[in-house]
């Protein structure tokens, strides 16, 4: 008697990604939504580690279930009026966001069972994890224009690069984007700039829109 | 170990067994070292304000006081507010734990001795021990106090800010090191200790120190624990907290400490390898140079005594940070915002571009241990079970990426068409002229590798490219 450990740990995480996704949809309370979506996000991070993707699963660990969570709890605890949000949904809001889920599920199921591969070789799904484990390696070559599952293409024309570019570039000007943003939203959120005492009325300072403060 | 009992059992209770055996191991590392902390933290505290600490629990010198804590935690009442979220207010100091917890997973305690070998595992590590706000963030809010609420966004404000600084200083080692595996990390510290990663430069040097502060900062210990201070917010996240789930707050504070300290100790310290080479000295290291192979008990020896090196320097990490915390007054909100802001993400920037042009200038190192001789003497080609977990290629088309991309002439390396003889000369320096050449050749000529040349310690040396290509 054998048990697939890969198919059995598939399912848990699998069923846990989808449990606790319907539970944030269905809870009202806010912050317990928070909660569930980040055991539905770790779930799907547990998915990517089991498929070998240590890479992508340690970016969804830190990106969205660390930063985006902690954002949201923060954003939650910031605006709310009362000591626990809750949050009523019309019928009308109930209907839209099934319309809009099941075409959103039906768009992602023929995207998923068109993929051939999956249906013509069943062993593919089930090979080795430990034999695909090491991927950080592939990806920061991939970065650097050498995608290692397609050496064996006919490179001679460069101007087919077939992905083989490299994505340096697209890097350092989202980086540098980013930069920008984050310094603006640091200036944007600044403290004004008191002079004198704090307890004399501070001198007039100019605004962002050259108009003086009052 | 599961492959060993299938011999006898079936192989699903092999593997169950396997894996209980794995991570109650793991348990038994952080709930040891969360009880033996706690007694430790007594103890320092008392002799630090000139007392004695506990002294009567267990006999001499009150060692069984962590038991006796455990018991009155235990057995105290549970209770929930009323004003509570009753659900995540109980679920709370289990998200703090698992995440505190999961860190051990990928951090290894000697060569190879790792519950998983992951290739990333400073950024899993990282990745993980920043969930574990969460848990803090949730409590807090869900406590339904105003000291708690408090507490919990101080401290969520503190982790957040803190986690750039430290992710910062610890891509240092790792940029030095060329590797995100703390396996392989550790393995290149092999030898003497001026082979740590924090005497590589003076710019590693300094890191640790910053890594220090923000460490101390991320796991919220004095000077830094704006979330329980006393003095103003009666305990914080914890003030409405009693009894187990209190305990398991701390436990959860106790094993952070102790990972973050073993991280240092791996990412600067040398991790298993000690001061001085005792079980090359005795033979436990294998050293493929001389053909020499330890027997399989005796490489274990060694593991174990790697193993009680990597413990030590975490504890006295640990009790540093404790010598810290009754030493130094608590910061204000805004100092802790300020050494952050101001001067921890600067000082790691500068250091990080200091050690990135400091290895790129001086491969070969200034100070004498770097001659070629020293540190070779003890690693030679294809040693310490580099088993391929760390970032060696072992997808047989990469390793002749670099090298067919140069001969395509597609250009790889960011300017299009230039071949990579182009590149500055330092590029594919190297310590040691055999390798160099080697490696340069294997550069220019996609032809199968010469495994039993790719020595882990000599990639801390080689450039990225000259590493990826060779090996």
């Amino acid at each position: 008697m054998g048990i697939d450990w890969y198919s059995l740990f598939f399912y848990v995480l699998a069923a846990a990604a989808c449990g606790f996704a319907l539970a944030v949809v269905l809870s009202g309370n806010i912050v317990r939504m928070a909660f569930h979506l980040v055991m539905s996000l770790g779930a799907v991070a547990g998915l990517f580690f089991l498929a070998g993707a240590d890479f992508v699963g340690a970016l969804q660990l830190m990106i969205y279930v660390g930063g985006t969570l902690v954002l949201l709890v923060f954003g939650v605890m910031l605006t709310a009026r009362g000591p626990f949000v809750s949050m009523q949904t019309s019928p009308g809001q109930w209907v839209l966001v099934g319309i809009v889920g099941a075409a959103l599920l039906a768009v992602l199921l023929q995207a998923a069972l068109s993929v051939g591969r999956w249906a013509e070789h069943g062993e593919v799904a089930a090979a080795p994890v430990a034999e695909t484990r090491s991927t950080s390696g592939a990806i920061g070559m991939g970065l650097l224009g050498v995608r290692v599952d397609r050496l064996d293409t006919d490179r001679t024309n460069p101007a087919s690069s077939d992905g083989m570019s490299g994505y340096l570039l697209p890097f350092e000007v989202i980086s540098v984007h980013l930069v920008v943003v984050l310094v603006g939203a640091a200036y944007l959120a600044r403290a004004r700039r008191r002079i004198g005492s704090p307890n004399q009325p501070a001198a007039p300072v100019r605004a962002l829109n050259g108009t003086p403060n009052p | 170990m599961a492959e060993y009992l299938a011999i006898w059992l079936p192989s699903w209770l092999a593997y169950t067994l396997a894996a209980l055996v794995h991570v109650t191991l793991v348990l038994v590392v952080v709930l040891i070292a969360a009880a033996a902390f706690t007694w430790a933290e007594r103890k320092v505290a008392g002799r630090l304000q000139d007392r004695l600490g506990p002294t009567r629990v267990g006999g001499r010198f009150g060692w069984l006081q962590a038991l006796a804590d455990g018991l009155k935690l235990v057995s105290k009442e549970d209770i929930v507010p009323a004003a509570a979220d009753p659900f995540l207010f109980r679920i709370a100091p289990y998200l703090s734990f698992c995440a505190s917890f999961t860190v051990f997973l990928a951090i290894p305690f000697a060569n190879g001795w790792v519950g998983q070998n992951l290739d990333i595992a400073v950024f899993f590590v990282l990745a993980v021990a920043g969930l574990e706000v969460l848990g803090v963030i949730l409590g807090g809010y869900a406590s339904g106090s105003k000291w708690s609420l408090f507490g919990a966004m101080r401290e969520a404000a503190q982790v957040v800010s803190y986690e750039i600084p430290l992710a910062l200083c610890a891509a240092v080692p790792v940029m030095v090191a060329g590797s995100m595996n703390l396996v392989a990390i550790g393995n290149q510290q092999d030898g003497w200790f001026w082979n740590w990663l924090v005497f590589h430069d003076p710019f590693t040097f300094i890191t640790l120190f910053v890594y220090i502060t923000c460490a101390v900062a991320s796991v919220n210990r004095a000077p830094f624990d704006l979330a329980e201070a006393e003095s103003e917010l009666v305990a914080g996240f914890l003030t409405e907290y009693s009894g187990f789930r209190w305990s398991v707050f701390f436990m959860a504070e106790y094993a952070s400490m102790f990972a973050v300290s073993i991280l240092a100790s791996i990412l600067f310290l040398g991790g298993w390898n000690g001061p001085v080479p005792i079980t090359h000295w005795l033979g436990m290291v294998a050293d493929p140079a001389a053909g020499y192979v330890p027997h399989p008990l005796w490489a274990y020896v060694g593991n174990l005594l790697g193993m009680c090196n990597i413990l030590t320097k975490g504890t006295l990490g640990v009790i540093f940070m404790m010598w810290l915390r009754w030493t130094l007054p608590r910061l204000r909100i805004d100092q802790v915002m300020t050494v952050c802001l101001k001067y921890c993400i600067p000082l790691a920037a500068a250091m990080f571009l200091g050690a990135m042009l400091y290895t790129f200038s001086f491969p070969e190192g200034l100070l004498w241990h770097r001659s070629p001789g020293t540190a070779a003497s003890f690693s030679s080609p294809g040693v310490h079970a580099w088993d391929g977990g760390g970032d060696t290629m072992k997808n047989e088309p990469l390793q002749g990426a670099f090298a067919r991309a140069r001969t395509q002439s597609t250009g790889s390396l960011g300017v299009r068409g230039k071949p990579l003889e182009g590149a500055p000369a330092g590029l594919h320096r190297h310590r040691d002229p055999g390798v160099n050449a080697w490696a340069r050749e294997r550069l220019l000529s996609a032809d199968s590798v010469d495994r039993s040349r790719c020595d882990p310690l000599d990639r801390r040396r080689a450039t990225p490219v000259a590493a990826r290509g060779g090996c």
